[in-house]
């Protein structure tokens, strides 16, 4: 792939990501940012195919795209209440949070604008699947396993908390 | 030609704009998404670095894996944490989560 | 028998709980408990005294034997050291005899004397306490000891003054002690503990052995001054003598015992056992002889003019005790310790004598009384025996010991505390015969006859008065190894018998006697006239200078004002410092609650924030700081 070519796609993608990102943050209606939300993890499935890690774009889109938005979804139906085009608001503390978001994001560019960054592009792994597999099964395989029992102890822990309870009287 | 700084500042707005998120909205679906974005950001930071400064080992991207995995259980406690909140107030309003001071 | 000095006072100091706790109801045994205590005592003191005279322990060879009661290690290679210990001498040998034998008189006596008192076994018991206490302060082998004995008489003072404490006067008698002794005992204290900043030690012998090594003369005089605090307000010294007439409050036998023959010696006995470290400052000496000397004609003076037959024998105790102090003050420990031992006796004697005649009349005024003499005959013979001695007419015990006071300042060259001395003896024969013709000689004033005492009470009386008789030839100038072979400082010395000096004292003694036979006996010269010729001084006189109402002026305007100046600074500005300090927490605290919302936005909020501002420092050298 030509390094033209490659920063072209970034740029699109960073477009992409960063806007509806935005839409997120800044739409009213909780459904839209949303949809918007699942546009952002797709652009960022494609920057982790820029980066050549094939197999963490499928991992984004089969986790973000297709579990955690839906998830998030479902949230929003179990507790829709009142005017759906007015379901996601600011809080009273907006402006506040604005200044601290900006200063960190000037702190970040400037930081990043007087980094040097002339590194040049190592030899990578053809196979990434098989690289992280072995890692996986390697040297990572005990929280490989703790991560397991970690998805297991959230769902149990999910039901727990969601689960309705009889009113006892 | 593209850089690490390229990844680096899309990472860093990317946070940005999902911390907004999570600080600025009212309904605490929208805080869960701005921390989703804000975990996405890291990811993207995490295989950058991978890619860029240590490109013979994996472990950016089993590290990033991690984070999906944890990030999906977190979605999933956060998500019944706000129907049980739900349940007992009737909105999923951040600015009447009050309860921390008792 | 001198390794079980230590039993000596803890016989009374067992009696005393015993009595408290055992046989407080049962006051026949109450009174056996304390006297078989203190008899036991006495024997085992004369056995001391015994042994120490003749098995060759001498005042530079004392028998000294000492527990450890403290040992804590201190700043570089001192440690601070306290002893429990016990030292025998001649001095503290002769002193213990003569604190057993009166305590032991004055039991006897009380057992008539208090006859159907409602506190009889408690009175035992505060006695017993006072004897332990006592001898504890005599057999004290260091300062902080003598000390903590020393408060432990006081506390007996305060007890036994106030031992009538439903009548307001004994109260307020009983508190005014305790306060003038706690001034005194203040200044003792700090004496001796800046004695031992400079020399690491409590220990007598010790502090005797550094003293010439001390680091700086003027610090020692500052110390000895303070020291000499102590005596000043136990001996009822000017100018905290105040308490002693005061002290008449308590019971008769008390006042014998404790503010005439023993506690009130102690403060002598503190000046003979710290005799080197006054010797050594020759300026301290000379104000210690001076205070003794100006107290000696300050309460003589008083006494011409009181009425209260306790009251003349209490500024007789007075003036006697400044007898003392002037002895050694012109450097002769000698003549103070051998008048302190006869004066015991015949001052013990005196107030005996005097708790006689109260306890018959109930009546202390001497002009209310009169014509005793025929009804109290044993008395009568004994008190005037006592008053002949207290005169110092030859041979009783007074004159060889007060002779010797005068032949000390004499010829140590301070004639003028010479001529104060033979003045104060002309006033100490008058005021003692003016008391004995008006009150057993004169008329029946007030119609009251008194009765002969009990036998417990006029066996004591008669003892005391041999004692009188023959005690003063135990230091008479002509009797070989006599007590100033026993009891000295440095070398023994013995002086020569002064004519001169013995046939002055008499001399006015007996033209004390005999102007007070012209004045109250005989009534050719009128005492009303005299009075009212010489108004403002009787006045002055009987009214004691005055010095109670100064003192009472002085607490009321200066105390209290600077008192009531305290009370405002610690009202206003200590106590507005610390309300300050709590109503701003309170204040901060209404207002920073808000802080406190519970609200997860404002939280989070303010953890982000922190964030930048730490990433704004970490991040500060690549992004080259805030320009």
């Amino acid at each position: 792939m030509g390094s033209t070519l490659t920063l072209v796609a970034f740029w699109i993608l960073f477009v992409l990501v960063v806007a509806s990102a935005l839409a997120v943050v800044l739409l009213r209606n909780i459904v839209h940012s949303a949809l918007y939300l699942v546009l952002s993890f797709v652009g960022v499935a494609g920057i982790y195919i820029l980066l050549e890690a094939e197999f963490l774009a499928a991992v984004q889109i089969l986790v973000y795209v297709g579990a955690v938005s839906v998830l998030l979804i479902f949230g929003v139906m179990l507790t829709r209440r009142g005017n759906i085009r007015q379901s996601n608001l600011f809080n009273a503390f907006s402006l506040a949070a604005g200044v601290v978001s900006l200063a960190l994001c000037v702190l970040i560019i400037l930081a990043l604008a007087r980094t040097p960054a002339s590194l040049p592009l190592g030899s990578w792994p053809v196979d990434t699947v098989g690289a992280l597999a072995e890692a996986f099964l390697g040297p990572f395989v005990v929280p490989f396993e703790v991560a397991a029992i970690l998805l297991l102890v959230g769902i149990v822990g999910a039901i727990l908390i969601a689960r309705e309870v009889k009113e006892d009287k | 030609m593209i850089t690490l700084n390229h990844y680096l500042m899309l990472g860093g707005v990317l946070f940005v704009i999902g911390l907004f998120g999570a600080l600025a909205k009212k309904n605490a679906i929208a805080v869960l998404m701005g921390i989703e974005l804000m975990l996405n950001a890291v990811n993207i930071n995490l295989a950058a670095f991978n890619r860029f400064l240590n490109p013979d080992k994996v472990v950016g991207l089993v590290f990033a894996i991690f984070v999906i995995v944890v990030a999906a259980v977190e979605v999933a406690v956060g998500l019944a944490i706000v129907i049980n909140l739900y349940r007992q107030r009737l909105n999923t309003s951040v600015d009447e989560a009050d309860w921390l001071k008792w | 028998m001198i390794r079980y000095a230590w039993l000596v006072p803890l016989f009374p100091a067992l009696a005393f709980p015993v009595i408290a706790f055992i046989t407080r109801r049962l006051r026949t045994l109450s009174a056996l408990v304390g006297i078989g205590a203190i008899a036991a005592s006495f024997v085992l003191s004369l056995g001391i005294l015994w042994e120490t005279l003749t098995s060759g322990v001498t005042m530079e060879k004392p028998v000294e034997y000492a527990l450890s009661w403290l040992a804590l290690p201190g700043a570089k290679d001192w440690v601070l050291k306290i002893e429990a210990g016990v030292l025998v001498d001649p001095l503290s040998a002769v002193m213990l005899l003569v604190v057993t034998l009166v305590a032991l008189l004055v039991e006897i006596y009380s057992v008539g004397y208090m006859h159907g008192d409602p506190g009889f076994s408690v009175f035992f018991g505060y006695l017993s306490l006072f004897s332990a206490s006592m001898l504890g302060l005599v057999l004290a082998n260091n300062f902080f000891m003598m000390f903590f004995f020393w408060e432990l008489v006081g506390l007996c003072s305060y007890l036994l003054i106030g031992f009538y404490f439903h009548k307001p006067e004994a109260a307020r008698a009983s508190l005014k002690a305790f306060v003038v002794n706690r001034v005194a005992d203040f200044g003792f204290m700090l004496g001796f503990f800046y004695l031992f900043l400079m020399f690491k030690t409590f220990n007598f012998r010790e502090l005797a052995e550094a003293l010439p090594h001390a680091p700086h003369m003027g610090l020692l005089a500052v110390a000895a001054t303070l020291i000499f605090a102590g005596p000043i307000g136990k001996s009822a010294q000017f100018p905290l003598h105040v308490w002693l007439p005061d002290a008449m409050e308590g019971p008769t036998p008390v006042s014998a015992l404790i503010h005439a023959a023993t506690m009130v010696a102690a403060g002598v006995y503190l000046l003979a056992r710290a005799f080197v470290l006054f010797a050594s400052i020759p300026e301290v000496s000379l104000l210690v002889a001076y205070v003794g000397g100006f107290t000696a004609l300050f309460a003589a003076t008083i006494a011409l003019t009181q009425r209260d037959i306790k009251r003349i024998l209490a500024y007789s105790t007075m003036s006697q005790l400044g007898y003392m102090i002037m002895a050694m003050g012109v450097g002769s420990m000698t003549a103070g310790m051998f008048h302190l031992t006869t004066h015991a006796i015949f001052k013990a004697l005196l107030f005996l004598g005097a708790g006689s005649v109260i306890h018959a009349l109930h009546e202390q005024d001497i002009f209310r009384m009169g014509g005793l003499a025929k009804d109290m005959k044993v008395t009568t013979a004994t008190f005037v025996l006592g008053a002949l001695a207290l005169a110092g007419i030859p041979p009783l015990a007074g004159f060889w010991s007060k002779d010797e006071i005068l032949l000390a300042a004499y010829s140590n060259g301070y004639t003028g505390l010479y001529i104060l001395g033979t003045v104060v003896a002309f006033l100490t024969s008058f005021y003692m015969f003016r008391l004995i013709f008006v009150a057993f000689f004169g008329r029946r004033r007030a119609g009251l006859h008194g009765h002969e005492s009990p036998k417990c009470m006029t066996v004591p009386l008669i003892i005391l008065a041999t004692l009188t008789v023959v005690a003063g030839f135990i230091g008479a100038p002509f009797v070989p190894h006599g007590f100033s072979s026993w009891v000295y400082f440095g070398e023994p010395h013995h002086l020569e018998p002064n004519y001169f000096v013995m046939v002055t004292s008499t001399l006015v003694a007996i033209l004390g006697i005999y102007l007070a036979w012209l004045i109250y006996g005989k009534e050719v010269i009128s005492a009303e006239a005299l009075a009212q010729r010489w108004r403002s001084i009787h006045t002055v006189l009987y009214n004691k200078y005055y010095i109670d109402e100064a003192y009472l002026w002085f607490f009321r305007r200066v105390v209290l004002g600077l008192a009531e100046a305290f009370h405002w600074h610690d009202r206003h500005v200590v106590d507005g410092i610390f309300d300050g300090v709590g109503d701003t927490v309170r204040w901060s605290g209404y207002r920073l609650r808000y802080l406190h919302s519970g609200s997860l936005p404002v939280y989070a909020l303010v953890f982000f924030a922190a964030v930048v501002v730490f990433v704004l420092w970490v991040a500060t050298p690549v992004i080259g700081g805030i320009r």
